[in-house]
C-alpha cells in the first residue's frame, strides 16, 4: 500500500540514454544507492528496511536518506517527485538511476536487471576518469578500456616557469627518462669519439658537439614517442581530453583547458596519477632565472657553464651528461649524494663525475640568484651558503639548473573537496591499509610518483596501473566451474537428477589455482577429503583437468569441469 | 684404490720441502700442463689452498709464425682481442650515430696497426698479470713444452731443447685447442690465416671460411664494422650449435650491413696472384658450379683442434675420442687415468668456453684439496656472440627444447624491440629481437633465453641467474623492468608464438 504504482518498472534505467538521467539527480544523494522514505508514510519503513536487506544481500551499501531528518526535507521530496513521477515513498536509485518504489526494485532483482544496473554504473559518464597522462595513469586507462570500459584521460602540462610545456606521456617520455638517457647517450658517443682514436679511427679535426641538432633530434624522437601514445588511447577508444582536471564534488571533475573553457565530467570511479613536477629552492631568483629538468631537454641553446644544484639522481645525471658534451659543470650539493641509495656507491658515482672534469660543491645551499646579464644563456651570479657555518660564496654561470627534488602534483585537484587525504609533508597520497592503491576515497585511487612510499619509477607505475585496472574491472579475479550431476544410483532410481551441486573457485591471478570447493551430493565428505589435500598442495584447474577420473564416481565431475559461472551456460542435466 | 681416491688423501704421499727429488726431477703435489684459463685458475686456487704447484706453458708457432705469451687462447687469441676489435668496429658504428646527437664530427677512416698495437698492448699487460699472479701465490711457471714420460712424470723441453723431467701426485690437462686448417685444400695452409694471427696488417678485403664456429661471424663481423670488403663463406648452417633462428637473424643483420654471405659453398683452391692478393676457387654444393675470386686475406675459421697430439698420452694411458681426438672426462674431470685430470676445451663434451674452463679448474682444485665435493655444472652455462648485433644466449635452443619436451609441451614468448639508443640516428632496428623458451604447463618454467641487441651479454648475465634459480615465465613477467633498456623487453614478453 505504501508502495506507490509506476506505469513503467525502471523506467528510469531503460530509456536510451540513461546517463543523462544523472544529472537530475540531486547531489543530496551522497552515495550512488539511496533508498528515500519518510516516516509519515505508512509501511515505508517495513519496505525500505526490506530493501535494504536486499541490498545488504547483494554486498552493497546502501543509502537510507529519511525525509524527516533532513533538512529541507519537504523540498528534497518535492525535487524527487518532479524527476521520477514517483509521489511516494521510498524511492529507490541505483547508481543515480531511479528504479521506483520497493516491488520494482524486487522485480529488478528477480529478473537480474538490478544487478546489472549495480555493476555498470550507468549513472556516470565514465567508468573511469584517469588524472595524468603519464606511464601509470595510460597504462591503467589502457587495461580499463582493454576490459570494455568506457574511460577518460585528462592531461594537461602547466608550463614551467620558463615556460616549457609538453604533449602526453608525462614525465617518463617528456622530461624523464627517454630524453635523459638519450643525452646520456651522447655524452657517451662523446667518449667513444675519444676512445675510438685508440682503436684506430683517424679523424684530426676537433670535435665539437651542437646543443641544438641533439635536442632536435630527441625532441622529435619525443614527439613521436607522445604522438604514439595519442594513436593507443585513440585505438582503445579512451577519450583523452587535453584539460586540467580537478574535482568539483563527489565523482565529478572539471576539466579546463587552455583556452580557460571548462567542462564537468563523471565517473564511477578515479584514478590520479599526476606525478610530480621539479621543486624550486624559494630563495630570491630562482622561479625567474632557473631552469629544471622541465625545461633541460628542450633548451632551445647550448646552456653553457652550468650549476646543478642538488644531489639527487636526475641532479647527478644531468651534471653528467652535460659534463661528457664539454660543458663546465659544477654540482652543489647541500648533504649526501644520491640519498637512499647505498652511500659508498653513491660517493663512488661521485668520484667518477669528478674524474670527468665536474666539480662538486659540499655543505652549500644558493642563497639568491641574479641576472647579471641576459641572453641564450645569459649570466647568473649565484650566491650561496654553507650549511655549518657562516661562510658564503659566490659563482658566476651561464646556466643554473635545480634538481632539488619533485613536489607531487596533489595540491590543485580539488582532493580536499572529495575528502582525499594527502600526506601533509609529502603532499603524496597514502595508500590504504591493504598496500592497495586506493585512497580515502574508496572509489578514488592513485598510482605511479603521486603514491605515498613507493618507488618512483615508469615500470612500477605502468605494472602498477595495469593491476588496478585489472583489479578494478577485470571482474574477478575468482573464475568459478560449476556443474549440476546426477550420481549413477540415482538415475535408476530416478531421483532428482538437478540437485547434486559442484563448484570449484579458481584464482585467475595465480594460475587458476584452486581456491574453494564445494560439493553437494552423496558421499560428499568422502569426496571433499582427497581434494583438500590436494589443495594444500597447490591445486590448479589445470592439474586438475590432466587428472584421470574414477568412473563411474561422483568425484570424477571435478576433472571435466568446463562451464564457468560467468558464461552462463546452462548446466543442467537432462534425461530420465 | 678407493680409499686413496678420498678427497682428504689426495696429497697424502707429498714429498717434504718437495724441490729436486731423485734423479733431478721436480716434485709436485700438482702439475698443471697448459697455462690458459682453465689451468691457470685451477693452478692458482690449488696454490691458494696450499698446494705445491706448477704450470707448463708453451705456444707453438702458428703456420704464419704467430706466438704469445701466457693466458692461453682467451687472453692472447682469444676473447679478449676480439672484443676490443669488437668495440673498434662498434665504435665505428657510435661514430657515425654521434652526429645525429649534436657531435661534429667527420666520418674517419680506421687504421689497423694503431688498434693492433693498442690491442696487442693490452694483451701483454694480461699476459704479464698472469706471470706476476703465478709469482705471488707461489706456483711454479714453466715455458715449456710437455709431454708424457709414463702416468706420473712429465718431460718438459725447454726452447733451447733443455728437458726437464716434473713429478706430481695430481696432473691437469688444460691445453686447450688450436684453430683447424684445411688441409686438403691445395694453398689452405701457405696463405691463409686463423684468428690466431690477429695482428694481421691492414688488408682491405677478406675472405672467410666457416663451418660451424661462432669465431667466423665474429671476425667477419668486426673486420666489416673496420670497414673492410668481407665475405663469408659458410658451408651449411651458420652458428650450428645455436638456436637457427637467431642465428638466421644474426646472418641477415650481418649481410644487411655489409658482410657478403656466401652460403652452401666450399672452398677448393687458394692461389697467389702475382700482385700478392691471393684467388680463392670455391664450389658451390647445390648447383655444382665454380666460382672464384680475389682477396688480400683469407681467414680460416672452420673449427678448432685438441691440442694433445704432442702430449704422449698413450705413454700415461690417457684415452681420447679417436674422432674428435679430445679427452675422455668423467663428472670429475678425471680422465681414464684416475689421478690425471683434463679441463676445458680440450675435454671432450665441454663447452669451449673461458668462464667454464675457470670455473672447473677451480673447482677440481678444490676438490683435491678436500675443501669440497661439488661438481662443475655444465647446464645453462649462459654465453655471448659478439657479432656486430650481439646474440646472448642461455639454455637450450628452441630446437633442443621442441627435442626434449616435445613440440606441444614447448611455449616460446617472443618480440622484436627497438633500442633506444637507435633512435635518433635512425638505425635499423629489424633484426633486435628477444625469445624466451618455456614450458607450457604452468608456471611454464624457463628453459632458455636467446637476446639480440646492444649489450647481449650483460643483458643475458642476470637472466642465467635467475634461470639457474629455476624461473618460471610468471616470474620472469612479474619483474618491474628497469627503463629505459633493452634488458626490460625481456620482461616485457607476452606474446607466444603459438598465440601468433
Amino acid at each position: 500500500a505504501g508502495c506507490e504504482r509506476r506505469e513503467e518498472a525502471g523506467g528510469g534505467r531503460s530509456g536510451k540514454a540513461p546517463r543523462e538521467q544523472e544529472k537530475t539527480v540531486p547531489s543530496a544523494l551522497p552515495t550512488p544507492h539511496s533508498c528515500v522514505w519518510s516516516v509519515q508514510e505508512e509501511n515505508a519503513g517495513a519496505f525500505s528496511l526490506q530493501v535494504k536487506e536486499l541490498f545488504s544481500s547483494l554486498g552493497v551499501d546502501c543509502n537510507i536518506l529519511e525525509l524527516d531528518q533532513v533538512d529541507e526535507g519537504a523540498s528534497v521530496q518535492e525535487v524527487l517527485s518532479e524527476m521520477t513521477n514517483q509521489r511516494t515513498v521510498p524511492s529507490i536509485f541505483v547508481n543515480r538511476v531511479h528504479v521506483g518504489g520497493c516491488d520494482h526494485t524486487f522485480q529488478a532483482h528477480q529478473s537480474g536487471l538490478l544487478q546489472q544496473l549495480l555493476q555498470q554504473d550507468l549513472a556516470y559518464d565514465y567508468d573511469l576518469i584517469v588524472i595524468g597522462g603519464g606511464s601509470g595513469g595510460l597504462s591503467c586507462a589502457q587495461e580499463a578500456a582493454v576490459l570494455g570500459r568506457k574511460v577518460m584521460v585528462l592531461d594537461f602540462v602547466v608550463p614551467s616557469p620558463r615556460g616549457t610545456a609538453w604533449g602526453l606521456g608525462g614525465t617518463c617520455v617528456n622530461v624523464g627518462c627517454i630524453p635523459k638517457k638519450l643525452m646520456h647517450q651522447a655524452a657517451l658517443l662523446g667518449q667513444a669519439l675519444t676512445d675510438s682514436r685508440k682503436f684506430g679511427w683517424e679523424y684530426s679535426q676537433q670535435v665539437r658537439h651542437s646543443w641544438a641538432t641533439m635536442t632536435e633530434a630527441i625532441q622529435s624522437h619525443v614527439g613521436s614517442l607522445s604522438w604514439g601514445r595519442r594513436l593507443a588511447l585513440r585505438e582503445n577508444a579512451v577519450t583523452y581530453v587535453n584539460s586540467y582536471g580537478e574535482f568539483v564534488e563527489h565523482h565529478k571533475v572539471k576539466a579546463t583547458n587552455e583556452k580557460g573553457q571548462e567542462a564537468l565530467y563523471t565517473a564511477a570511479k578515479f584514478v590520479i596519477a599526476t606525478g610530480q613536477r621539479p621543486r624550486y629552492l624559494g630563495i630570491p631568483g630562482d622561479r625567474e632565472y632557473c631552469i629544471t629538468s622541465d625545461d633541460l631537454f628542450s633548451l632551445p641553446y647550448c646552456p653553457g657553464t652550468t650549476l646543478v644544484v642538488g644531489a639527487s639522481y636526475v641532479a647527478l645525471e644531468c651534471a653528467g651528461f652535460l659534463a661528457g658534451l664539454g660543458l663546465e659543470v659544477t654540482v652543489m650539493v647541500r648533504s649526501v649524494l644520491l640519498r637512499g641509495f647505498d652511500q659508498e656507491m653513491a660517493e663512488k658515482v661521485g668520484a667518477s663525475m669528478q674524474q670527468l672534469g665536474v666539480r662538486f660543491l659540499r655543505k652549500f645551499v644558493p642563497v639568491e640568484v641574479q641576472q647579471l646579464e641576459k641572453g641564450l644563456p645569459g649570466r647568473l651570479k649565484v650566491v650561496a651558503k654553507s650549511t655549518d657555518g657562516t661562510e658564503t660564496m659566490e659563482g658566476v654561470y651561464n646556466t643554473v639548473l635545480l634538481a632539488i627534488g619533485r613536489d607531487s602534483c596533489t595540491k590543485k585537484l580539488g582532493l580536499e573537496k572529495i575528502g582525499v587525504n594527502i600526506s601533509e609533508k609529502t603532499g603524496k597520497i597514502p595508500v590504504n591499509v591493504n598496500g592497495e592503491e586506493q585512497t580515502s576515497v574508496p572509489y578514488v585511487y592513485a598510482v605511479g610518483d603521486v603514491l605515498e612510499g613507493k618507488p618512483q619509477l615508469t615500470p612500477v607505475a605502468v605494472r602498477a596501473g595495469k593491476l588496478l585496472a585489472r583489479r578494478l574491472f577485470g571482474g574477478r579475479s575468482e573464475k568459478v566451474y560449476h556443474t549440476l550431476f546426477w550420481p549413477l544410483e540415482w538415475t535408476v532410481a530416478c531421483r532428482d537428477n538437478n540437485t547434486c551441486y559442484a563448484k570449484i573457485i579458481c584464482n585467475k591471478l595465480d594460475n587458476d589455482r584452486v581456491i574453494g570447493f564445494h560439493v553437494l551430493g552423496p558421499n560428499a565428505g568422502e569426496i571433499t577429503q582427497g581434494f583438500a589435500a590436494a589443495m594444500k598442495c597447490g591445486l590448479t584447474k589445470q592439474l586438475l583437468d590432466a587428472t584421470i577420473g574414477i568412473h563411474p564416481t561422483c568425484g570424477e565431475v571435478f576433472t571435466t569441469l568446463e562451464i564457468t559461472k560467468a558464461s552462463g551456460l546452462d548446466i543442467t542435466q537432462k534425461g530420465c | 684404490m678407493a680409499a686413496l681416491r678420498g678427497a682428504a688423501a689426495r696429497f697424502r704421499g707429498r714429498a717434504p720441502g718437495g724441490a729436486r727429488g731423485a734423479a733431478g726431477r721436480q716434485r709436485y703435489d700438482l702439475l698443471v700442463i697448459g697455462g690458459g684459463s682453465g689451468g691457470l685458475a685451477c693452478a692458482k686456487e690449488a696454490a691458494q689452498l696450499g698446494k705445491k704447484v706448477a704450470v707448463l706453458d708453451y705456444v707453438e708457432p702458428s703456420p704464419r709464425g704467430t706466438r704469445w705469451g701466457l693466458g692461453g687462447t682467451c687472453v692472447n687469441v682469444g676473447c679478449i682481442p676480439k672484443k676490443l676489435m669488437h668495440q673498434a668496429a662498434l665504435l665505428g658504428g657510435m661514430i657515425r650515430d654521434a652526429p645525429h646527437y649534436g657531435w661534429r664530427v667527420a666520418q674517419a677512416p680506421h687504421d689497423w696497426a694503431t688498434m693492433a698495437d693498442a690491442v696487442q698492448n693490452h694483451v701483454k699487460s694480461l699476459n704479464w698479470g698472469h706471470r706476476v699472479q703465478l709469482q705471488d701465490r707461489k706456483v711454479k711457471y714453466l715455458n715449456v713444452k710437455a709431454s708424457f714420460v709414463d702416468m706420473h712424470t712429465v718431460c718438459g723441453v725447454s726452447k733451447g731443447g733443455e728437458e726437464t723431467l716434473l713429478s706430481a701426485e695430481h696432473i691437469v690437462i688444460a691445453t686447450g685447442g688450436r684453430p683447424r686448417y684445411p688441409t686438403h685444400i691445395e694453398g689452405a695452409l701457405e696463405y691463409g690465416i686463423t684468428r690466431s694471427c690477429c695482428p694481421v696488417p691492414t688488408s682491405p678485403s677478406l675472405a672467410l671460411l666457416n663451418c660451424l664456429a661462432d669465431v667466423a661471424l665474429e671476425c667477419a663481423g668486426f673486420l666489416t664494422g673496420l670497414g673492410l670488403d668481407t665475405t663469408v663463406m659458410i658451408r651449411s648452417v651458420p652458428l650450428r650449435a645455436f638456436d637457427q633462428q637467431m642465428a638466421l637473424l644474426v646472418t641477415e643483420h650481418m649481410a644487411g650491413h655489409g658482410t657478403r654471405v656466401l652460403r652452401g659453398c666450399a672452398p677448393e683452391r687458394v692461389e697467389k696472384l702475382p700482385d700478392q692478393q691471393l684467388r680463392v676457387t670455391w664450389v658451390d654444393l647445390a648447383s655444382d658450379r665454380k666460382d672464384a675470386g680475389t682477396f688480400d686475406t683469407v681467414l680460416w675459421a672452420i673449427g678448432r683442434v685438441p691440442e694433445t697430439a704432442s702430449l704422449n698420452l698413450e705413454k700415461a694411458g690417457v684415452r681420447t675420442n679417436p674422432v674428435t681426438g679430445k679427452i675422455l672426462v668423467d663428472a670429475q674431470e678425471a680422465t681414464s687415468i684416475p689421478h690425471i685430470y683434463a679441463i676445458g676445451d680440450v675435454a671432450e663434451g665441454r663447452p669451449e668456453l673461458t668462464p667454464t674452463a675457470i670455473m672447473a679448474g677451480r673447482l677440481l682444485a678444490q676438490r683435491l684439496s678436500g675443501r669440497t665435493s661439488d661438481l662443475m655444472d655444465y647446464s645453462s652455462v649462459p654465453t655471448t656472440v659478439f657479432t656486430p648485433l650481439e646474440y646472448g644466449c642461455v639454455g637450450l635452443s628452441e630446437e633442443a627444447a621442441v627435442a626434449r619436451h616435445g613440440e606441444e609441451h614447448v611455449e616460446v614468448y617472443h618480440a622484436f624491440y627497438k633500442p633506444l639508443e637507435y633512435t635518433v640516428p635512425q638505425r635499423d632496428a629489424s633484426q633486435c629481437y628477444v625469445k624466451m623458451v618455456c614450458l607450457r604447463e604452468p608456471p611454464q618454467l624457463v628453459l632458455g633465453l636467446h637476446f639480440l641487441g646492444p649489450n647481449a651479454g650483460e643483458v643475458t648475465q642476470g637472466f642465467a641467474l635467475g634461470i639457474k634459480c629455476g624461473a618460471s615465465f610468471q616470474q620472469v613477467i612479474r619483474t618491474v623492468g628497469i627503463h629505459p633498456t633493452c634488458a626490460e623487453e625481456v620482461a616485457k614478453l607476452r606474446i607466444s608464438k603459438r598465440s601468433g
